[in-house]
Parts: C-alpha cells; sequence; structure tokens
C-alpha cells in the first residue's frame, strides 16, 4: 500500500492542527448583516417601486430591528479583534483589494443611514412621538422630502452588504471551500430569505404576508439552486475543491449542513409557507423561526468547515 | 532586490536548530514558532522516501495575506520581504486566514505575527538567525537580483520547487531537490 506520511514540528495555537481563528462572532455578525440587507433591500424596493402604502410591513415596520441588528453585529466583530485598541485603523484607508476594508467603510455608511431610515418610520409605532429640538424636526423633514433618493442609497448598499458577507470568504484562495464565487450570491439570497422571513412577522396585512411568503419561497428555491451549483462546481474541480466539498459529502459537516440548514432551515420552512398559501392554518411564527435559524446555520458551518479545509503540502 | 531563500532538502536533517534560533532571535512567545520542520514520507514499503523541510512565510510576490488586510499593517518592505507594523494591526485575523501556507499567527498580545526574515539582521548586513545557525549549512539567503549572491549561485545549479505554486501566490522560499 502506498502511504504517504506528512509530520509537522508546527502546533501555534488557533492554527493547528486545522485553522480556528475565526470563531462565533464571524457567522453570527454575517447572519446579522445578512438579515439587515435584506430587510433594507426590500424597505429600499418598495419605497422606490412607490408601493410604500401597501407593503407597510416592509417598509415601515420591520426595519425598526435593523440598527440593533448593526449594533450587535459590529460589536461581534469588535469582539473578534484581537487587537482591540487599533480598531481605528480600519478607517484610516480604503483598500480595493480588502473585502474587509469594504466591509467596514459600507458598515460606517448602512448603519447611519438605517438610523436615518427608522427615525422617518418612527410614528409607526409611536404615533405622537415629538423631536423635540428644531434641529431634528429640520432633519427629519429633509430626509422625508429626499426619502426616494434615501431608498435609492439604501437599496445600492444593502446589496453590497448583503453581497460582502459572502465575498469575506469567497476571496480566500487559501481555504479551497470559501474560493468559490457562489458565496457572495448565495449568502445574499439567504440574507434576502431571512429578511422577508422577518417582514412576514412584522406585517400586519394578510395579503403582503401572502406575498412574501411567496417571495419567500423563490428565494429558498434559489438558494438550493446555488447550492447544488456550488457542489457542482467543486467536484469539478481540483482536488483541494473537490476535498473541501466531501466535508459535506460524508465528511464531519455532512449532518449539520444536510440536517440543520438544508432540510430544517430551507426545505421545511417552503413546505410550511407553501401549505400555508394553500390555507392551511400554520402558525406563522414556525417557517420565520426555521427560516432564520437555516440563515444562521449556514454562516457557522461554512465558517467552521471552511477552516477546516485547505491546500495539501 | 529580491529576496530570498533556498533550502536543500538532501541537506536538511531536521534538528530544529533553525526553530530555536529563531525562537531566540526574535523573542517568539512559548507555545509558537515562525519557522517549524516537516517531514513527509511517501512510498511503498520498503520503497520509502522522505523528504525534510525547514518551512516558514515564503515571502510571497502577491501575497494574499497583503492584498486582503484592511488597514495596510501587513505590507512588502523593500526586497520584497512581507511584514506586519503591530501597532496599525487590528488583529482581525484575515491574513492569517488568507495564508495557504498558515504561516502566520495572532501573538498574545493582539497583533498577528510571523517571519521576517530578520528583517533587522539583514538590515545589518547579517543573515537570518536560522541560516546562520543551521549546523548542516543547508539554508542559501540572498538577493535574487544578484546573480552572484549564494541564493541565485543554488538556484542556478540545483533543481528546486517551491510550496502549492498552484496557489498563485509566487512564493520566494525554494526548496532544493
Amino acid at each position: 500500500m502506498r502511504e504517504e506520511i506528512i509530520t509537522s514540528g508546527r502546533l501555534n495555537p488557533n492554527i493547528d492542527p486545522h485553522l480556528e481563528i475565526w470563531h462565533w462572532h464571524i457567522p453570527l455578525y454575517l447572519f446579522l448583516g445578512g438579515l439587515a440587507a435584506g430587510i433594507l433591500f426590500f424597505a429600499s424596493l418598495y419605497t422606490v417601486l412607490g408601493k410604500e402604502n401597501k407593503y407597510i410591513g416592509a417598509v415601515r415596520r420591520a426595519p425598526v430591528i435593523v440598527p440593533f441588528l448593526l449594533i450587535i453585529g459590529l460589536a461581534a466583530l469588535f469582539l473578534d479583534l484581537r487587537h482591540k485598541l487599533y480598531f481605528w485603523q480600519l478607517y484610516t484607508t480604503i483598500k480595493i483589494q480588502s473585502p474587509m476594508s469594504w466591509g467596514a467603510w459600507t458598515l460606517m455608511a448602512i448603519t447611519p443611514l438605517s438610523f436615518a431610515w427608522v427615525a422617518i418610520h418612527i410614528r409607526e409605532f409611536f404615533p405622537n412621538w415629538d423631536w423635540k429640538w428644531t434641529l431634528l424636526k429640520e432633519l427629519e423633514k429633509f430626509l422625508v422630502k429626499y426619502k426616494k433618493i434615501l431608498a435609492w442609497i439604501i437599496l445600492y448598499f444593502s446589496v453590497i452588504l448583503g453581497i460582502y458577507t459572502g465575498i469575506l470568504f469567497s476571496a480566500f484562495n487559501a481555504r479551497p471551500l470559501w474560493n468559490t464565487s457562489i458565496l457572495g450570491p448565495l449568502f445574499l439570497v439567504s440574507g434576502l430569505s431571512a429578511g422577508s422571513a422577518v417582514i412576514i412577522l412584522f406585517s400586519r396585512r394578510k395579503r403582503e404576508r401572502i406575498n412574501f411568503a411567496k417571495i419567500d419561497i423563490m428565494l429558498i428555491g434559489i438558494e438550493l439552486f446555488l447550492i447544488v451549483h456550488m457542489f457542482m462546481g467543486f467536484l469539478a474541480s481540483t482536488e483541494v475543491q473537490i476535498d473541501a466539498a466531501n466535508l459535506f459529502l460524508g465528511g464531519p459537516y455532512t449532518a449539520p449542513f444536510w440536517i440543520f440548514v438544508v432540510i430544517i432551515g430551507m426545505i421545511l420552512p417552503a413546505v410550511l409557507e407553501f401549505l400555508e398559501l394553500k390555507k392551511f392554518h400554520i402558525p406563522v411564527i414556525i417557517p420565520v423561526i426555521l427560516v432564520l435559524f437555516g440563515s444562521l446555520m449556514l454562516r457557522f458551518v461554512i465558517a467552521y468547515a471552511g477552516q477546516m479545509s485547505r491546500w495539501l503540502y | 532586490m529580491r529576496y530570498a531563500m533556498a533550502i536543500d532538502t538532501k541537506k536538511c536533517v531536521g534538528c530544529s536548530d533553525c526553530v530555536v534560533a529563531c525562537q531566540t532571535e526574535n523573542d517568539v512567545p512559548i507555545g509558537y514558532c515562525r519557522d517549524w520542520i516537516v517531514e513527509i514520507t511517501d512510498g511503498t514499503y520498503p520503497q520509502l522516501e522522505t523528504e525534510i523541510r525547514s518551512e516558514r512565510c515564503n515571502h510571497c510576490d502577491n501575497a494574499p495575506c497583503v492584498r486582503c488586510c484592511p488597514t495596510g499593517a501587513s505590507h512588502y518592505e523593500a526586497g520584497g520581504i512581507v511584514t506586519v507594523t503591530h501597532n496599525k494591526c487590528i488583529g482581525c485575523g484575515a491574513c492569517i486566514v488568507s495564508c495557504p501556507y498558515d504561516a502566520r499567527y495572532s501573538h498574545p498580545e493582539g497583533y498577528v505575527d510571523k517571519c521576517t526574515f530578520c528583517l533587522h539582521r539583514i538590515k545589518k548586513g547579517q543573515q537570518p538567525a536560522c541560516v546562520e545557525v543551521c549546523p548542516t549549512k543547508c539554508m542559501y539567503f540572498g538577493d535574487l537580483d544578484d546573480p552572484n549572491s549564494d541564493v541565485s549561485n543554488v538556484l542556478k545549479k540545483r533543481k528546486h520547487k517551491t510550496l502549492i505554486p498552484e496557489a498563485g501566490t509566487k512564493p520566494h522560499v525554494y526548496y532544493l531537490i
């Protein structure tokens, strides 16, 4: 029998025997960022299309949680840094080739924009809200006047935020599992699906809920299509990428991926949403939680499995 | 100027002197290393072949760690040496993830650390510590642009390879085979 034994004298913490440098912070942030991007995408899209009165849940209600999602996500990112006192160095330069850099700048832009969006819709939750200071009142007037422009800007930034969560991984050619451009669209669609699930939860109108259930079923279909393509790409590629795919096809991440992400997080909620469209009575919270769970698990599984995949030499 | 290193796998005995010299010279924290020994045994018994290599950062021409660093802390020094500016590094770990050789680690103080080709010694006209101490003299260091440097001469004479050239990083640590 032909044998190959590799012995390495290196045992650096978090590097060997396999990479474990990114823990829960990164996948949690990617989930929250993707979810925020999904909610903002639909909020700004329906505003741009002039349908804000038809989609009140999407435009006015669901975005209220976005600033919180982004702040928790940013906190997770900050906790992940190991040289925390120097975090401001991120904002001293723009490095086009570094997804981490333009992600930091995108967050810098979209976080205040999400606050502005919630501020101009605050009366949806507090009808008698008063801004007290004239400056804030003037600012609100200004934002309401140019709401369409604001919506266009948020629309662009939400797509960048959604795609960037995947590109952060796919830009690393050292980790063959991540090194596929499918991850960008896959994480974007997964974020949109999570966003539409939260909108279903926030919506008070049946018509809107049904529309978003339809949108979500379509998005889950696209996700499954992208996952199949991801594996086709891996299996038709080099040995290291075939090995990466095998982490999910018999390897240690097979059960977490296919059971938690694909079956519980995608197929099951899509079936429940479909049954709801067929007039079966299903508590809306169940598919919503399953979609969010699937979206979170997708990022956790990809983040951890990716760090196990490597080049062999 | 382009610094490079050549390591003779036929002469290396895997004694780890280079590892200890580096840890001492660069005050590497206990439990960490900037260079390390890899032993690969390949074949079918009794025809077995062993290759021993002293590995470290490859100071790539197309370094993914420099590309993905969001602050510019990871950068190229004169002569193509890849180093990290400690007080610009935020410890995000992107460079650690991006390195196909896993040559970087997170220093207990927070910043990312790695082999510097002993830049502080080179500036004084000395050889890197690992090269200096090697008891079998299996390491060659020098300027690739200088046709008479040790490294240029040995690469002219001997067959050599780099690690994972297919990753497109254009590494500059050569292994004589």
